[in-house]
C-alpha cells in the first residue's frame, strides 16, 4: 500500500503534522486488551451500581423504570438500523426514513398535535429549543417557565437562551396552579411554558392559561417528562398548546443513568411553525416510477444549508432511541398504551394509599398520574440514603433538584413494574427510618 | 419601462416610482426548483444592499437583497402555494416585492441587460 | 442575492409516471413485492386500534386521582401483535444501507466498524437500568466510569479537562463555544464578538457561534485547501473571540500552520476552538492540546465506534484548556479523597464558575460504556494504530484513483480522500448520478457536495476498519465507474439507481407540498399544509 501511495513509511504521511507535535512512544495509557478482560473490568464496574431491577424501586423524577418488550431491543440491534448513518441518501434508506415518519405520526397523535420532527436529544434539549421557536416564531423575547417544570430543563432553556436575545422568568416553584403564570402574561410574552406531570406529579389544566396567552399573543409550549402519562391524561394539543415537548424515555429506552433518551418535539399545523421547527423531518413523496417513498425534508432550516442563519445547531436527532420509542409504540398500540398508562396511575395510588397512611407522612398532591410528593418529617436527601442503605431507592429528594428547598419533600414514582410486595416493603422502610 | 440587474441577480423593473423585484431566471436555475419564498411584510422599508427575502430549493438557501432604497408596497403571495413560478417565469409572475422608489437615480448604478448576460457568462 | 450554496437536481428530468403506487410497492406484481424485496405499507395502514403486542394485566379499575384530567377521545394509535411487529421492523430494515453490510465511505462521518462487545457492556444492568437520580451510594461504579472515561480523553488530547454532558458533535461545540464566551465575559471583554470560520466548516461551526451570540467572518482557503494564512492574519483584531477550525480539515489535511494559527489568536486575545470530528486521523499520534487547541468536542460515535443508529444518539465530550476549564458545565464527577466518587451538579457546588447546564442529568451515558469498552479494548497502541490504518487507507484510494478521478487538491491526505468533479466535465454526469450509479453497485456513496470549497465534492473516508482486499474492490468499482461516465455511458448514470429499494425520490415535491405525518384517507392528505 505504502508503494502504491509513494512513501516510505506511515510516519511519511504525518509529516504535515508540526515536528513539536509529533509523538514518538506511546501516550501513557494502557494497552490494548482482549474481550475477556475488558467485559471483567467492566462488569466490576458496573457492580458496584445497584440496578433498578435488583430493588424496590420508586425513583422518577424525569426517567422512569418501565418494562421494554423483549421484541424492542432485539429489532434495534438489527444491524441495519443499529449501524446506519443519517438517511442522507433516501433509496438505500427507507428503513430508516419510513420509521422516521412512522415516528412523527405517533408523537403527533399522543401529543394531540398536527406534526412532530424526528426527535431531538432528550426532553430538555427539546425544551429549550421550543423556547428559542417560540421567540422566532412571535419575534418577540420574553418566555415564562412555571417553576414546577424540571429544574433541569428550566437550566437548559437558560443556557441555550444565555447569550441570545430571550430571557426567560421563572414562577416559584411551589403553588399548585397556574396563577403566577397568567400574572407574567403581558403583550411582549413570546411563550409560556408549563410541565403536567409537574416535576412534583401535580397534573394541570392548560386551557385557561392557553386562552390568556393566546389573547396576548404568546405561545404556549406543554412540557411532559413522563410520555405514558398521555395514554391517561388529556393531550396537550386537545388544551390549548401550540408546541409540545417532552422525554420519550419511559416508552421503549432503558433508564440508562441518563441517557441516551429521545426528546420528542411536536406542533400545531401552521406554516410559519414548521418552518421555525428545529431538527429533522421526514416526509413523503414519490420515486422516479411514482411509488411511496419518504426523505429528509425542509432541510434548509438546518445548519447544513443555512449555517450561521439556522434555526437550530443540531445535527442528529435521536436515532435508535426514536426507533425503539416508534416500536414499542407501535406493540403497545391504543389498547396497550391506555392500559398500561392506567395500571401506572393505579399503581401510583395504592402506593400514595400505603406511603400516606405512614404517621407523619403526608401525600402532597390532590392529582398525580403516576408520580406524587410526599411531606416528611425529616429531611428527605438523609431518608433516600437511609432507604438505600436498607435497599430501597425510594425517589428523588426534592432538594436535589431545587438546592436549599423543600428539604423534606420526596418525590416518588411508581409503574407498572412495582409490585405490592415492592409497596409494602417501602412503606415498611419508610415507617422505619422516619 | 427598462429592467436593471444586480451583480447579486436581482432584477428590477420600473413604472412610475414603482418597482417590481424578483431574482434572475439565472438564479433560479442555479438554486434549483425553488420550494419556499420568504417575504417581507408590506410598509417595510428598505436600504439599498437590505436583505429583503429568502429563497430555498431544496438543498439550498439565499437571502435576497434590496436593489434600491424604497418602502414595500405589495408582495406576492401567490409564492407560498406556487413557488414553482419563480423557476417557470422568473421575471413575470415569478416576481418578489414591489417597492416605491425612494431615490430613481440609484437605478442607474445597475447593470442593464448586456451587461447583466455578460455578468454571467 | 447571497447564495450560501449551489443547488443541484432534486427530482427527475422529464415524465414523472402518475402517482398511482400509493403503498410503496411495485407495479408487476400482484402483492406489490418483488421476492425478497417486499412492500410494507405504514403501521397505520396495517395496525387496529385494539391489537396489541404487549402483555399486561388487567387493570383494577380504581377510582383515578387526575383532578378531572382524564383523556377524552380516542388517540388513534393502532397496534400490532408480536409477530407483525417484528416482520414490519425487520422488512423495513432491509431496506437500509449499513456498515455492517459493506463499506460506508461518508466523509467527515467516521463509519467504521461497531464492535458488538460495546452493546455487550452497555446493557449490563449495571449501566443500562441505573438511574441518573439514585443516591451516590448506589452509582459508584457509573460516576467511576465516567471519571475514566474522562481520564482517557483528557490524556489523549492532553487537555485539562472535560466536560461529558453534550449530547453531541454539535452539543459539544456549543459546549466549547459557551465556555469560550463566559471567559471573555468574566475579562470584560465584551467588544470580542467575532469568530472565525474557514469556509470549509461544516454548517454546524456557524450556526453554535450564532447560537453563543458571536457573529461569523468567513476565512477563505488557500490553493492548497487550507485555511489562508494571509486572510486569516487580516481578520485579527481586538473584537475576535477567536476561530473555530476543524483539524484535519474537511478537505482532509492536516492545517500545517496549526501551531501558528494557535500562537496568534492567542496572541490576538483569542481562543482557539478545534471541531473534533476528525480525531479518528491523529487519535494516539498527535495530542491537541500540543496544538494549542483551547477547546475540542470528540464524537464518541465517530472516533470511539459508538453506533450512529440511522442519525444518532451520538455523544460529544468537549475538552477544555486551563483557560477555559473554570467554566465548564455542571454536572460533572470528581474523586472524593475517600475512594469513591461524586457528581458536581449544582452551579454553586462548583469549583469554577459553570456557564450552565446543557441537559438533564449527566450525559450519553449509554456511549461512554461503549466509548471506554472500545478505548480499553484498542488501548494506547491499537488506537495508533487506528489512526495510522486510517490515514494509510484513505491515501491508498486516492493514490489509485487519481489517475481516473481528479483529486482536489495535491499531495497526500489524512483519513479521507477529496476529489472533486472536473473528471466528468463534459460528460453530463454529475456527482449526484455518479454517487447514485454507486448504489446500484452495492456501495454507499461518499459525502457529496460537501465540503462547499470544492465543485461537485467527493469526500471518501473508508475508515481504519476496511481491508486492503476490500478497498481493492471499492477502487475497482468507482475506476469503472469513472471510466464509463468518460466513455459516454451517461444512461447508466441519469437513471440509476435502479437496483436499490426505490429509484430516485422526488425532494422538490416532498418540499413543496410536505407531508410529514400519516392521515386517515378520509382526511385531507397535505397535513403541513
Amino acid at each position: 500500500m505504502l508503494d502504491a501511495i509513494g512513501v516510505a513509511s506511515i510516519d511519511d504521511l504525518f509529516t504535515d503534522v508540526p515536528e513539536a507535535a509529533r509523538l514518538d512512544g506511546l501516550i501513557d495509557l494502557p494497552t490494548k486488551q482482549g474481550e475477556l478482560q475488558v467485559e471483567r473490568a467492566l462488569s466490576a464496574m458496573a457492580s458496584r451500581n445497584i440496578a433498578a431491577s435488583q430493588a424496590p424501586f420508586f425513583v422518577g423524577a424525569g426517567a422512569y423504570k418501565h418494562h421494554i418488550p423483549s421484541t424492542v431491543d432485539h429489532l434495534i440491534q438489527r444491524s441495519e438500523f443499529l449501524t446506519a448513518y443519517t438517511p442522507y441518501q433516501p433509496e438505500i434508506s427507507q428503513g430508516t426514513l419510513q420509521t422516521l415518519f412512522e415516528f412523527q405520526t405517533q408523537v403527533a397523535l399522543l401529543t394531540g398535535m398536527d406534526v412532530a420532527n424526528a426527535s431531538m436529544y432528550d426532553g430538555s434539549t427539546a425544551c429549550a429549543e421550543a423556547v428559542m421557536m417560540a421567540a422566532r416564531v412571535t419575534r418577540r423575547n420574553k418566555a415564562v417557565m412555571a417553576g414546577s417544570v424540571h429544574p433541569h430543563y428550566v437550566e437548559a432553556s437558560q443556557t441555550l437562551a444565555k447569550y441570545s436575545d430571550v430571557s426567560i422568568s421563572v414562577t416559584d416553584a411551589a403553588p399548585a396552579d397556574l396563577d403566577a403564570v397568567i400574572a407574567e402574561i403581558d403583550d411582549t410574552t413570546a411563550c409560556v411554558v408549563i410541565q403536567t406531570p409537574d416535576i412534583f406529579g401535580r397534573l394541570h389544566d392548560l386551557r385557561e392559561v392557553s386562552r390568556i396567552a393566546h389573547e396576548k399573543g404568546a405561545l404556549v409550549i406543554a412540557v411532559f417528562t413522563e410520555a405514558v402519562s398521555l395514554g391517561l391524561v388529556e393531550a396537550p394539543g386537545n388544551m390549548g398548546a401550540d408546541i409540545a415537548v417532552g422525554e420519550g424515555q419511559s416508552i421503549g429506552v432503558g433508564l440508562n443513568f441518563g441517557g441516551p433518551y429521545v426528546g420528542l418535539f411536536a406542533c400545531k399545523n401552521d406554516r410559519r411553525f414548521i418552518r421555525q421547527m428545529p431538527g429533522r423531518l421526514a416526509g413523503e413523496t414519490i420515486d422516479a416510477d411514482g411509488r411511496r417513498g419518504y426523505v429528509l425534508t425542509l432541510s434548509t432550516r438546518e445548519q447544513h444549508i443555512r449555517r450561521d442563519k439556522a434555526t437550530s445547531n443540531i445535527c442528529t436527532n435521536a436515532g435508535l432511541c426514536s426507533l425503539a420509542w416508534t416500536i414499542h409504540m407501535t406493540l403497545l398500540g391504543e389498547k396497550g398504551l391506555t392500559t398500561l398508562a392506567r395500571l401506572n396511575h393505579e399503581t401510583a395510588c395504592e402506593l400514595a394509599d400505603a406511603l400516606g397512611s405512614i404517621p407523619g407522612v403526608e401525600v402532597v398532591n390532590d392529582s398525580f398520574f403516576n408520580e406524587f410528593t410526599l411531606l416528611l418529617p425529616k429531611n428527605a436527601d438523609q431518608v433516600v440514603n437511609e432507604l438505600a442503605h436498607v435497599g430501597v431507592l425510594g425517589g428523588v429528594p426534592a432538594s436535589r433538584l431545587y438546592p436549599g428547598r423543600f428539604e423534606n419533600y420526596l418525590i416518588v414514582a411508581a409503574t407498572e413494574t412495582n409490585t405490592p410486595e415492592d409497596i409494602a416493603v417501602f412503606a415498611k422502610a419508610l415507617a422505619g427510618v422516619l | 419601462m427598462t429592467t436593471r440587474y444586480t451583480e447579486d441577480h436581482e432584477w428590477i423593473t420600473v413604472d412610475g416610482d414603482i418597482a417590481t423585484v424578483g431574482i434572475t431566471a439565472y438564479a433560479a436555475g442555479q438554486l434549483g426548483d425553488v420550494v419556499f419564498v420568504e417575504l417581507p411584510e408590506v410598509g417595510k422599508s428598505l436600504s439599498k444592499g437590505d436583505e429583503f427575502a429568502v429563497v430555498e430549493s431544496v438543498k439550498a438557501a439565499s437571502e435576497v437583497y434590496a436593489p434600491v432604497d424604497g418602502e414595500i408596497t405589495a408582495i406576492n403571495d401567490a409564492l407560498e402555494g406556487e413557488p414553482a413560478k419563480v423557476n417557470e417565469d422568473a421575471t413575470g409572475e415569478g416576481w418578489f416585492v414591489k417597492i416605491k422608489l425612494a431615490d430613481a437615480s440609484q437605478l442607474d448604478g445597475l447593470m442593464d441587460e448586456a451587461a447583466y448576460t455578460a455578468h454571467t457568462a | 442575492m447571497g447564495m450560501n450554496t449551489q443547488g443541484r437536481p432534486t427530482r427527475m428530468a422529464g415524465n414523472i409516471a402518475p402517482d398511482n403506487l400509493a403503498t410503496g410497492g411495485y407495479a408487476d406484481t400482484i402483492s406489490g413485492s418483488r421476492g425478497l424485496d417486499q412492500a410494507e405499507a405504514l403501521i397505520f395502514e396495517r395496525g387496529a386500534m385494539d391489537r396489541c403486542g404487549v402483555d399486561l394485566p388487567e387493570p383494577k379499575g380504581l377510582k383515578t386521582r387526575l383532578g378531572g384530567q382524564e383523556r377524552k377521545g380516542e388517540i388513534g394509535l393502532p397496534g400490532l401483535a408480536e409477530p407483525e411487529t417484528m416482520r414490519h421492523y425487520v422488512r423495513l430494515s432491509r431496506k437500509n444501507y449499513a456498515i455492517d453490510l459493506g463499506l460506508y465511505p461518508l466523509g467527515s462521518c467516521t463509519m467504521k466498524h461497531n464492535p458488538r462487545l460495546n452493546e455487550k457492556v452497555a446493557r449490563m444492568p449495571g449501566f443500562a437500568d441505573v438511574h441518573p437520580l439514585q443516591p451516590a451510594s448506589t452509582v459508584q461504579g457509573a460516576y467511576q466510569l465516567m471519571g475514566e472515561l474522562s481520564h482517557w480523553l483528557m490524556t489523549l488530547t492532553n487537555m485539562p479537562a472535560v466536560a461529558l454532558s453534550p449530547k453531541a458533535g454539535a452539543h459539544g461545540e456549543f459546549c466549547g463555544m459557551m465556555a469560550i464566551r463566559a471567559r471573555l465575559d468574566a475579562d470584560g471583554e465584551s467588544n470580542r464578538r467575532r469568530v472565525l470560520v474557514p469556509e470549509s466548516a461544516h454548517g454546524t461551526n456557524p450556526a453554535t457561534a450564532v447560537q453563543c451570540g458571536f457573529t461569523v467572518d468567513e476565512i477563505p482557503a488557500d490553493k492548497t485547501g487550507r485555511v489562508d494564512m494571509e486572510a486569516f492574519k487580516a481578520k485579527l483584531g481586538d473584537d475576535v473571540a477567536g476561530i473555530m477550525l476543524t483539524n484535519p480539515n474537511t478537505c482532509g489535511l492536516f492545517e500545517r500552520d496549526i501551531r501558528e494559527i494557535a500562537d496568534l489568536i492567542h496572541e490576538a486575545g483569542g481562543y482557539f476552538y478545534c471541531d473534533g470530528a476528525n480525531f479518528n486521523a491523529i487519535v494516539g499520534r498527535v495530542r491537541p492540546g500540543d496544538l494549542g487547541v483551547d477547546a475540542m468536542h470528540i464524537n464518541l460515535h465517530k472516533t470511539f465506534s459508538t453506533p450512529h443508529g440511522g442519525g444518532g444518539p451520538g455523544s460529544g465530550p468537549t475538552v477544555l484548556s486551563e483557560a477555559l476549564a473554570p467554566y465548564a458545565p455542571v454536572p460533572y464527577v470528581v474523586e472524593n479523597g475517600k475512594g469513591g466518587w461524586e457528581l458536581v451538579e449544582h452551579m454553586d457546588d462548583a469549583e469554577g464558575d459553570p456557564f450552565g447546564r446543557m441537559a438533564a442529568f449527566h450525559g450519553q451515558m449509554g456511549m461512554f460504556t461503549r466509548a471506554l469498552t472500545y478505548m480499553m479494548s484498542h488501548g494506547s497502541d491499537g488506537l495508533k494504530q487506528v489512526a495510522e490504518d486510517a490515514v494509510l487507507n484513505a491515501n491508498y484510494i486516492q493514490a489509485r484513483l487519481s489517475h481516473v478521478m481528479t483529486a482536489a487538491f495535491e499531495g497526500t491526505c489524512m483519513h479521507e480522500a477529496l476529489f472533486d468533479d472536473r473528471f466528468l466535465k463534459d460528460t453530463g454526469v454529475t456527482t449526484l448520478d455518479f454517487a447514485k450509479a454507486m448504489i446500484d453497485e452495492g456501495y454507499h456513496p461518499m459525502t457529496m457536495y460537501f465540503p462547499l470549497v470544492v465543485h461537485g465534492a467527493m469526500l471518501i473516508e473508508p475508515t481504519e476498519t476496511e481491508s486492503m482486499s476490500g478497498l481493492d474492490r471499492f477502487i475497482d468499482v468507482l475506476e469503472a465507474l469513472a471510466t464509463a461516465a468518460k466513455e459516454g455511458d451517461t444512461d447508466r448514470f441519469l437513471a440509476a439507481p435502479v437496483h436499490a429499494p426505490t429509484k430516485r425520490l422526488d425532494e422538490t415535491r416532498a418540499a413543496r407540498q410536505p407531508v410529514l405525518r400519516w392521515t386517515a384517507p378520509t382526511d385531507t392528505v397535505e397535513a403541513a399544509e
